[in-house]
């Protein structure tokens, strides 16, 4: 008899389809948070299957800080117009003249902080009751209790010790007045498997993920890009590097690692051998080839 | 090699040349839960687990070494590693089900953890949902205990096929092959009355590796493999329902010149050309296609999401379900089940919920509570007043319109609901059809 099974990656895929299918009938006003990096571009290849042969039934929301690589909106822009989506730009300059945000002042001011400002302005502007993030709860620990389905109050809160009971995929997204919800589609996954999804799907990517040449200045163990925002402190320097990036943010204060991982087989490799998370952001110089050979000899990779 | 697409320098797609190796993508999916009392080596388990197999990263590592240094722990203490429950446990805080990941090249597994104290049955009932099995942690010195009882009831009630009874901190009782028989006489005598299609027992030490990731020498009379191993490779091809086709509608999906059904095959193997009714209308039709983005398919099984096209134009909307003409679910409008109840406000008779089945949503009413499972005794009691929070029990439902139903027993996505409170919009029930 044949086994009726799926892949790890097809059950997360067959998963995260169900959960928007889900929200686009259970809300009015649903939006995906469009970061521009990997777990967003990987969410909305997911949404797309969702709703094909149609359109992706609800808009992106990008918040620009005014501090993106150059390479990250091109690859928006292109994405917005090769599969026909609507696209909302909530700008963190924009609330920095309204008077809402105030820019940090210093030497090296960064726009971080000011994103989660424009993020609810513009997502009260355009009345979301449902906003898609590419959260997973392997990232970090707090996150391993988020829900599918997050629900926020009436001042956008996460409530980490009041939260709805998430029983087998019957999920609940009713609110009262002036409530909303975080939805996360790619809970489930992890960093590997949203590498290994990219390859199976032959997903394009921002090209700044694949190793590359660039100028950047070492800065208390982070590799920050040249940029017009970034200011050199005394005695520092820029050097050329090989170096990728293996989450992106704003210029001023994504780090780089150094890496000659130039496709996707390299980059595997890469976070299967690589000893420290995503976000904690020491460097890949810290990996060891003993870490590598470790996994290797017991067969993880 | 990656090209560049359109051109332009700033993305870059891999060509389909690929040198990615395949044979890590072709990994299956395996959901478990972990039971057992407070102290039973949960937490040490689970960080065994995921220390042995490489999922722990360096930031993470020196994390925990320094808050095991700081609390004066002799070793590296694993529990940290799952333990934002002590935190929780010391600032108060509901405790609740975190989910954690690790794989192996042969698997890869979503740990439903979840914290062990009698008053959070409801949180052992949210991490089953999802679980294709449970590991009930036994502590070799205490056997089995009521919690074990009441756990392994739990999983049963869930319908989590596979259980594997770990019997923990053999150190302690110098790897005694009688007393870990004994417990195993024990806990068969117990589950006999439950009803549990794959029991396994595993000798193990969390806190000092025997049995979890490799065979220990320690225990020579113990053949059956080590927990990681039975985890890697316990048979869960058909834990699904493939026998009754079941396609509940999620949505219209609409574009030009087609109109097709969006939703997840919760039960059967569903062929293109299959006579399948519409319920709860009633209209016949067949399968046209079953399509995907990926192009058409000829036939689709849980738990895949597709879009499937009639070959007659029915007006079917969401809540609505597509089910395979010989094997038809019960359309009913009055059933019992099975509730574990989750809020603070208690259930009384004559309450009035939303009720959440499948894609479907009706307004149900409470009319009776037929008897409620003492947990410490394991009887039920007749003569029920309300059903408090981390209760269960079992009641009667009337619902505004029909609902299609399946026995939990015989399909888990058809035989399970949820209740939701109309004024304050939590969920507040759990429930398992019983007929
Ligand atoms: N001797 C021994 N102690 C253990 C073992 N497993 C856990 N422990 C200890 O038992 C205590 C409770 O463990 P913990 O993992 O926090 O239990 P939990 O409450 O079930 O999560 C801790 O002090 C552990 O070090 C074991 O196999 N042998
Ligand atoms: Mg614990």
């Amino acid at each position: 008899m044949q086994s009726y099974t799926l892949t790890h990656l097809k059950q997360l895929e067959s998963e995260a389809i169900y959960v928007f299918r889900e929200v686009v009938s259970q809300f009015e006003r649903p939006a995906m948070l469009f970061s521009g990096g990997k777990d967003s571009i990987v969410m909305l290849h997911l949404a797309r299957k969702a709703f094909w042969p149609g359109k992706v039934p609800f808009p992106l929301i990008h918040v620009d800080t005014g501090h993106n690589f150059p390479e990250a909106i091109d690859y928006r822009d292109w994405l917005v117009e090769e599969y026909d989506l609507d696209l909302i730009v909530g700008s963190v300059q924009g609330s920095i003249d309204k008077g809402t945000a105030v820019e940090e002042t210093g030497t090296n001011p960064s726009r971080n902080g000011l994103q989660a400002i424009t993020l609810l302005e513009t997502l009260e502007e355009y009345n979301v009751d449902a906003a898609f993030g590419g959260g997973r709860r392997d990232e970090e620990k707090a996150r391993a209790k988020e829900r599918f389905f997050s629900h926020r109050d009436e001042f956008g809160q996460w409530n980490p010790k009041n939260q709805r009971p998430e029983l087998w995929t019957l999920y609940n997204g009713r609110y009262n007045d002036y409530e909303h919800f975080r939805i996360f589609p790619i809970s489930n996954w992890t960093e590997m498997d949203v590498w290994q999804y990219i390859a199976q799907e032959r997903i394009a990517l921002p090209s700044i993920y694949f190793a590359h040449k660039r100028k950047v200045v070492n800065r208390n163990g982070i590799l920050l890009a040249e940029s017009p925002w970034n200011t050199l402190l005394k005695d520092e320097v820029y050097e050329e590097k090989l170096i990728r990036y293996r989450t992106l943010g704003d210029m001023t204060c994504t780090g780089a690692v150094l890496s000659d991982a130039d496709d996707l087989a390299g980059i595997i490799q890469e976070v299967a051998s690589s000893r420290t998370t995503e976000r904690g952001n020491r460097s890949d110089d810290k990996r060891s080839e003993a870490a590598m050979e470790e996994r290797k000899l017991q067969g993880y990779f | 090699m990656s090209e560049t697409v359109l051109n332009n320098p700033s993305i870059k797609r891999e060509d389909s040349a690929s040198a990615v190796d395949q044979s890590y993508m072709n990994m299956d999916l395996l959901r478990f839960t972990t039971a057992g009392s407070v102290d039973d080596g949960k937490s040490t388990l689970i960080g065994r687990l995921m220390y042995d197999t490489k999922s722990i990263f360096e930031d993470q590592l020196e994390a925990i070494e320094k808050s095991s240094k700081t609390r004066g722990d002799e070793n590296v203490n694993l529990a940290l590693l799952t333990d934002g429950l002590k935190a929780e446990r010391e600032q108060g805080i509901t405790i609740d089900v975190a989910y954690r990941y690790f794989a192996t090249p042969k698997r890869k597994f979503i740990i439903a953890d979840t914290p062990g104290h009698i008053q959070y049955t409801r949180n052992m009932v949210t991490g089953a949902s999802t679980a294709n099995l449970a590991i009930v942690l036994v502590d070799a010195r205490n056997g089995v205990i009521e919690q074990t009882r009441r756990h392994t009831y739990i999983a049963s009630l869930l319908k989590i096929k596979h259980i594997i009874v770990a019997v923990n901190k053999m150190d302690l009782v110098d790897y005694s092959e009688e007393q870990f028989n004994k417990i195993k006489k024990d806990f068969l005598e117990m589950s006999s009355k439950i009803g549990i299609e794959d029991i396994r027992f595993i000798p193990i030490s969390a806190l000092k590796g025997d049995n979890v990731v490799d065979d220990s020498e320690r225990t020579p009379w113990y053949t059956g493999g080590a927990l990681l191993s039975n985890l890697e490779t316990v048979e869960i091809s058909n834990d699904h329902d493939l026998e009754n086709g079941r396609f509940p509608i999620q949505r219209v999906i609409e574009a030009e010149g087609f109109k097709g059904f969006g939703g997840r095959v919760d039960g059967g193997i569903i062929k293109v050309g299959d006579e399948v009714v519409a319920l709860p209308s009633g209209a016949k039709t067949t399968i046209k296609t079953i399509e995907t983005m990926d192009g058409k398919i000829e036939e689709a099984f849980p738990p895949m999401s597709v879009v499937v096209t009639l070959n007659d134009d029915l007006d079917l909307s969401r809540g609505e379900l597509l089910a395979k003409t010989d094997a038809q679910p019960e359309s009913a409008t009055e059933f019992t089940a099975t509730l574990c109840w989750m809020n603070k406000n208690a259930l009384s008779v004559g309450n009035k919920y939303i009720l959440r089945h499948t894609s479907n949503e009706v307004t149900a009413e409470v009319v009776s509570i037929d008897d409620k499972l003492d947990i410490n005794t394991m009887e039920s009691v007749n003569d029920v007043e309300d059903l408090k929070m981390n209760e269960i029990g079992k009641v009667t439902i009337k619902t505004s319109s029909p609902v299609m139903i399946d026995a939990y027993t015989k399909n888990r996505a058809t035989g399970s609901l949820i209740l939701i409170d109309e004024e304050s919009n939590e969920t507040v029930a759990a429930g398992m059809i019983t007929a």
